[in-house]
């Protein structure tokens, strides 16, 4: 089944295109990578998705027909992680989580049972459950994001939209925080789409990559089919080498180059 | 902590305290506190009156009991007449300045905020000015010009910034708060326009910005009790949603609310409170700030929390704010606005020292 389906998207954010034309299928139980250079549009897409920016085109997720659902209802088949969640002084974590059971919680009404014992299982789930009653401007910043993680979570949602999910942590941190979304993903069936810096990463924690450049959809498939050097060149002004990695996957590496560099700066057509 | 360690069962996982949600016992220590202070003001004025026989005659007018009191009658009409009337109209002055305080700081995501800060001031001061100055006299209407006209200009000045702020375009929080100072200053300056040219209102206009609480019986009280009742009951209701609005417009909409519609909901109800409160009582300053924070510091941040405790602790406040006023320079009075930065100034830097960070 496809989770999201994205037909002729385009997104102006102050009269200036930011996403154009984008055609995607994320097929249910997905973990889709988005990557591209700063300002490509990954964070807008995400978005969009979510139904924080207005967008022409159709979305379609699960099987709502598109603009079908209320704000509400979005909520609850899509969880955002953003890039820099607020950290709201002085709230402790289970509080924090408990503001992703907002779009099951009636408007004036207050939490159920149900929805304590909901964010209990996540924040076990995530190894939360000592941190519980901690505020979480007190917490590392590896213990902060398994939070946010947790309030996404209890959104019970069934599409996990991820923007930069590693952004801050130091390399064991982003591995724990991306094998820890990979086993919830498998434990809780979710769909994943992540915007990630990283491209080794991304080639390991994806099993589609899109690159994004300019709005655009420049590239998708494969890791090994999006990551090439001469792809990365063009749309990242960047020179790198693409190693294969003995225990499988592909490693992207920067490298100092001495050669005047070869590609055109043109952008795809 | 890494992944692989997690645990393979969701057993064993205590549940913890839970969510923020109200306790009875800071409630039940607010309402003490109340009740200590609204007594004391009772009991306390040029007449001494007996604790004992004031218990009395106050439980003597519950359904059902009878006591005599005895309280002669001229020491009953101090009771009911004077003391009661403003201790009960300090005390919703005081929960309405800072229940609004404390939704404001929520809705704009900002611990400076204060009811005062769309514009509420000015416009309530334009509006008094403006009465004060060219109002007829009313000595003989029901109802006074003055609150009236402080009351609409209070609304009116945060209605022009609500209105200011929407139409740039970008609904958010800091383009409202920015409107309110453009408002705020506009009327200021109208409002010490009419001061100059009017001089010899200027006593009388000095007098009532910096708050006072004066009454003739129960009209005060019963001016305010309508909109105290109507903001209260809107505000607690959204105070479980003023949490989400903590972290921000755009998270809150991705977990299904619109944060747009609870800021204008909530906006709107603080904005009666404090224009009823500003009607009876001038410009009371502070109160809004050092409530709100002072429970914080105990109580913690959640508006779940904050929103009533604010309310019953405000209300104790002013109370005691009010009899101090009244007292330390009888017979003439301090206003009270006055007593309230006084003492709540140096009191508020106490318990930012002392009190530890909430939990």
């Amino acid at each position: 089944m496809t989770a999201v389906e994205l037909a002729g998207v385009s997104v102006d954010l102050d009269g200036r295109p930011v996403l154009r034309d984008i055609d995607l299928t994320v097929p249910g139980g997905a973990r889709l990578g988005l990557i591209g250079p700063n300002g490509s549009g990954k964070t807008t897409l995400l978005r969009a998705v979510a139904g924080l920016v207005p967008a022409r085109g159709q979305i379609r997720v699960g099987d709502a027909p598109p603009g079908s659902l209320s704000r509400r209802a979005l909520a609850r088949r899509i969880a955002l992680v953003p890039q820099s969640p607020a950290v709201p002084a002085g709230m402790t974590v289970t509080d924090y989580v408990l503001l992703g059971r907002t779009p099951y919680i009636p408007y004036l009404g207050t939490e159920t049972r149900r929805d304590l014992a909901i964010v209990a299982e996540v924040l076990d789930h995530l190894d939360l459950g000592g941190l519980a009653d901690r505020a979480l401007d007190s917490l590392s910043g590896g213990e902060r994001q398994r939070a946010v993680l947790a309030r996404a979570l209890a959104q019970q949602a069934p599409v996990l939209l991820l923007d930069e999910p590693t952004t801050g942590l130091d390399v064991g941190h982003q591995q724990q925080v991306l094998e820890l979304v990979d086993i919830l993903r498998r434990d809780l069936e979710l769909t994943v789409v992540s915007a990630m810096h990283d491209l080794t990463l991304a080639g390991q924690f994806a099993d589609q990559l899109v690159l994004l450049d300019g709005g655009r959809v420049a590239a998708a498939g494969p890791a090994r089919a999006v990551l090439t050097e001469a792809v990365i060149a063009r749309h990242y002004h960047a020179s790198v080498r693409v190693l294969e990695d003995p225990g499988g996957g592909i490693v992207v590496v920067p490298v100092r180059s001495t050669l005047e560099r070869q590609v055109t700066h043109e952008q795809p057509a | 902590m890494t992944v692989t360690e997690r645990r393979p069962g969701r057993a064993e996982v205590a549940p913890g305290p839970g969510p923020a949600r109200l306790r009875a016992a800071p409630l039940a220590l607010a309402v003490a506190l109340l009740a200590g202070a609204a007594l004391v003001a009772v009991l306390v004025g040029p007449v001494r009156l007996a604790p004992g026989a004031v218990l009395a005659e106050l439980a003597g007018r519950l359904p059902g009991v009878h006591t005599r009191s005895g309280l002669s009658r001229q020491e009953a009409a101090i009771l009911w007449e004077l003391r009661l009337p403003r201790v009960v109209l300090g005390g919703l002055v005081g929960a309405m300045l800072a229940m609004a305080g404390a939704a404001y700081q929520g809705v704009f995501r900002n611990p400076l905020a204060d009811p005062y800060l769309l514009g509420a001031a000015a416009g309530a001061g334009l509006g008094a000015t403006l009465a004060i100055a060219y109002g007829p006299d009313t000595g003989s209407w029901p109802v006074d010009l003055l609150p009236m006209a402080a009351f609409a200009g209070a609304v009116a000045g945060v209605a022009a910034a609500y209105a200011l702020g929407r139409s740039g375009g970008a609904r958010t929080a800091t383009t409202l708060i920015l409107s309110g100072v453009a408002v705020a200053a506009f009327l200021t300056a109208v409002q010490t326009y009419v001061q100059q040219r009017q001089s010899e209102t200027l006593r009388e206009v000095y007098g009532w910005i910096l708050g006072r609480l004066t009454t003739a019986g129960w009209r005060e009280v019963a001016l305010v009790v309508p909109y105290a009742l109507v903001s209260t009951v809107a505000i607690l209701l959204h105070r479980r949603l003023l949490d989400v609005l903590a972290v921000g417009d755009d998270e809150a909409s991705s977990l299904g609310l619109r944060a747009s519609q609870v800021r204008l909901v909530v906006v709107g109800a603080a904005t009666l409170a404090t224009a009823a409160a500003v009607a009876v009582s001038g410009l009371i300053g502070f109160v809004g700030i050092i409530v709100p924070h002072t429970v914080r510091l105990v109580a913690g941040t959640s508006y779940r929390r904050l929103v009533p405790l604010s309310l019953v602790g405000g209300a104790a406040f002013l109370i005691l704010a009010d009899l101090v006023a009244r007292t330390v320079a009888a017979p003439a009075e301090l206003p009270i606005g006055v007593v309230t930065a006084f003492f709540g100034a140096p009191f508020f830097a106490l318990v930012l020292r002392t009190a530890r960070r909430a939990p």
